[in-house]
């Protein structure tokens, strides 16, 4: 009995392997920078070139770094989520403007609105080197001693926030 | 009917004819586009593209950092270059982008706890296939008894033997 049922067995687990594989997404690659300090960079705001920001300017505050380009499509999806993130006003989100143009930039901010405290223009790409990026629109949450608590790749959703960012964000507040 | 036939697959040549000569051209101008190798220094060009050839694009997985052509790749590329001018060794580069990539950059995995299974476990999965096989083949053996002849089946042996020695 347990000898032609072995085969059988063999082959659910196998299945079960299968599965599993086949739902977990490759493109979210667990990111090593989680738990350890933010990198520190300091940038020009895009809406005055003239002002530069610098990440340690926010030390002592629990902000959320999101990563996003007016060439990203998917960044368009959470968009609307950010800008109501930012009226409710739980926590300061500062845009990592990425490999963009500034006037292009500009003008998807007034079509879509600004939710961001500050946005930050990385015209060339290297802070988002610096940060690991390399699926916008991507999100961290730091914390106040300025480590990346948490990192969200790909568009922001209602569940990911939720689920994880809010709990995070408010304990994190304390 | 047999003229429009014939009619019918010139039109038909004729078309795929188009269609392949649109296609070489398209071919020829996205080949003209490939990315542009600006060697001002082919031999650091060279150790770059050595060291790339072993690291994961992020964005096409299925690529190396020397053969990708997606923006990231190339930025990573400049990155790689910027650095070997800064006479950071190999191992410098690659602890860099580790850090800020994972592991997941490399195509040859570290030796460490996390990736024990993905070293071990082939030899562990054939070593688990060579003891259930030599157990099935001992039971196997175990289970064919040998059944000596019957009186009756040795005596028609011999007689058959002896008719054929007589032949």
């Amino acid at each position: 009995m347990t000898r032609s049922l072995l085969p059988l067995v063999i082959f659910i687990v196998v299945v079960i392997f299968l599965g599993v594989g086949l739902t977990l997404n490759p493109r979210q690659v667990p990111s090593p920078l989680v738990d350890k300090p933010a990198p520190v960079f300091q940038l020009q705001q895009l809406h005055d070139n003239d002002k530069v920001f610098s990440s340690e300017d926010n030390i002592g505050k629990v902000w959320m770094l999101n990563v996003w380009a007016s060439w990203c499509v998917a960044c368009r999806d959470e968009h609307p989520l950010l800008v109501e993130l930012s009226r409710l006003g739980i926590v300061p989100i500062f845009g990592l403007n990425y490999k963009d143009q500034r006037d292009t930039a500009l003008q998807w901010l007034k079509q879509f609105g600004d939710p961001y405290v500050i946005s930050i223009a990385d015209t060339d790409g290297r802070v988002g080197i610096d940060y690991g990026v390399y699926g916008v629109p991507e999100t961290y949450v730091i914390d106040k001693e300025g480590i990346i608590r948490y990192k969200h790749i790909g568009p922001v959703t209602v569940k990911s926030l939720e689920d994880k960012i809010l709990p995070l964000i408010n304990e994190l507040k304390g | 009917m047999m003229i429009s036939s014939v009619r019918f697959q010139l039109i038909v040549i004729v078309r795929l004819c188009v269609l392949a000569l649109v296609l070489l051209i398209f071919c020829g101008i996205s080949l003209a586009n490939e990315a542009p190798l600006v060697a001002e220094d082919p031999v650091l060009e060279k150790r770059m593209l050595n060291l790339a050839e072993n690291l994961r694009c992020l964005v096409c997985q299925n690529e190396s950092l020397a053969g990708s052509r997606a923006e990231f790749a190339n930025d990573l590329r400049r990155e790689i270059r910027e650095q070997m001018q800064a006479n950071k060794s190999d191992n410098e580069i690659i602890e860099f982008l580790v850090a800020r990539y994972g592991d997941f950059v490399l195509y040859d995995p570290p030796m460490k706890p996390t990736t024990w299974l993905l070293w071990f476990g082939p030899f562990v999965f054939f070593l688990g296939g060579i003891v259930s096989l030599i157990f099935y083949l001992k039971h196997r053996r175990a289970q064919v008894k040998e059944s000596p002849l019957t009186e009756h089946q040795r005596k028609r042996i011999e007689s058959l033997m002896k008719a054929a020695n007589k032949d």
